[in-house]
């Protein structure tokens, strides 16, 4: 097999596999795959964290080991690399409908850069809120900024009253 | 590879504060004020202790003595710890965990994480660069929470705001240890590798005084105190929570699970 199918068929499998706390949307879909290349005859996948602290990083590790095990490479080289720092801009079209469909708000605006280190506390003018993934209302409110995962907060529709996950901007 | 003491201090030094201020914060895990508020201080938590391992493990490989992060942050004693005093400190007053307490010393510590990690970013240690340039997204987020709730309790009720000045007037001397560069930074900076922290102050200055502003709190007359963490001599307060965070490593030692 030449390098460039064995490289296009590890990526295809890396990319595919799905992240472990949001099974709905894949690595690539994420934005986290950064790279796929071969090193002195081995296959190299490079990957980045979304937090530092994101205990799913150690399992997307060992997702990527099997899964390009399963796709017949031996012994790949799964890498963490933190330059440049993911943001959710990474994630795809494809991530954000993804999300939208499972229930989960994408992000609604682009990250933000230093000049949005706020301290006022004005309710509910934290930036642009997300569309209810349900009944798509704009009109929705923040019950808390931190929610199940790190990624995300959790939201209140106000038209069709479900709460709602939301992947915040970062 | 083998840096020099200086480096592997300061890069150490930087470890122990993520380090000590997520385990302190994890105390509030199941005992937060609100549920919103638990999930909150364990996310702080958890990007802070994911920040020490980066670090940690970082400080281990310029060391090059074979110690990685779980050797130093479980098997050094407390006078090899270098945090600032400032994150060692309970999270309440005496026994008594009190929100305005954590919350302010969040504050604090926020308002000088964000611009050493943006000037961090720009290190001769591309590694350590790497990793600011990480953790000052976090450490935007852990500002961001911290300051809307200061300004909550400081504009809140009579009680919120005598407890938030309280906090505030309580934790104020210990941030002197943040400004009070030693050989340690000295030699870092003139490195490339570290900052002038006299080059921060006027940015946490601005954030603290725009903050205490809208949370009409009052700034604390300075002080001559200046505590001495980062050098290793700690408050009697970083041996209990080491004990804690320890404890379990020491008796399984190499355990895995």
């Amino acid at each position: 097999m030449t390098t460039a199918s064995l490289l296009e068929r590890a990526r295809a499998a890396a990319a595919a596999v799905p992240d472990p706390e949001i099974p709905a949307i894949t690595l690539e879909d994420l934005g986290i795959l950064r790279e796929v290349r071969a090193e002195g005859g081995r296959v190299v996948v490079m990957l980045t964290p979304t937090y530092t602290g994101c205990p799913a990083t150690q399992v997307i590790q060992q997702d990527v080991r099997d899964a390009l095990a399963a796709a017949g490479i031996a012994q790949p080289d799964v890498r963490i690399t933190l330059s440049p720092p993911w943001t959710t801009d990474w994630i795809t079209d494809e991530g954000r409908r993804k999300l939208r469909e499972y229930g989960i708000a994408p992000p609604a605006h682009a990250a933000s850069g230093p000049a949005a280190a706020v301290v006022r506390f004005v309710p509910g003018a934290a930036g642009a809120r997300p569309r209810c993934p349900r009944c798509g209302s704009g009109d929705t409110e923040r019950i808390s900024e931190y929610g199940s995962t790190p990624c995300k907060a959790l939201y209140r529709c106000v038209a069709c009253r479900e709460p709602f996950d939301y992947f915040k901007p970062y | 590879m083998s840096a020099n003491p200086a480096h592997v201090e300061y890069v150490t030094r930087l470890g122990d504060n993520a380090l000590v201020l997520g385990q302190r914060l994890a105390e509030w895990c199941g005992h937060g004020p609100a549920l919103e508020e638990d999930l909150a201080l364990t996310n702080v938590s958890l990007d802070l202790i994911g920040q020490a391992r980066l670090l940690l493990t970082h400080a281990g490989r310029l060391e090059g003595a074979g110690r990685d992060e779980d050797a130093l942050a479980y098997f050094r004693d407390e006078p090899q710890f270098r945090n600032w005093t400032l994150v060692e400190l309970p999270n309440g007053v005496a026994k008594h965990d009190d929100y305005a307490v954590t919350i302010t010393r969040n504050f604090l510590f926020a308002a000088i994480q964000v611009p050493l990690w943006e000037a961090l970013a720009g290190s001769a240690d591309t590694e350590l660069a790497q990793i600011a340039a990480k953790s000052v997204k976090e450490a935007r987020s852990h500002l961001r929470h911290a300051g809307e709730w200061l300004v909550r309790f400081g504009d809140g009720t009579p009680e919120s705001h005598r407890r938030a000045q309280a906090a505030l007037d309580r934790l104020w001397p210990y941030t002197n240890e943040l400004w009070a560069a030693d050989e340690v930074e000295r030699a870092a900076a003139q490195a490339g590798i570290g900052v002038v922290v006299a080059d921060l102050k006027p940015a946490w200055d601005a954030t603290v005084d725009a903050a205490l502003a809208q949370a009409t709190l009052s700034r604390p007359a300075d002080s001559a105190f200046v505590s001495t963490g980062k050098q290793g001599v700690h408050s009697e307060h970083l041996g209990y929570l080491l004990a804690e965070m320890q404890t379990l490593a020491r008796q399984h030692p190499g355990a895995r699970w």
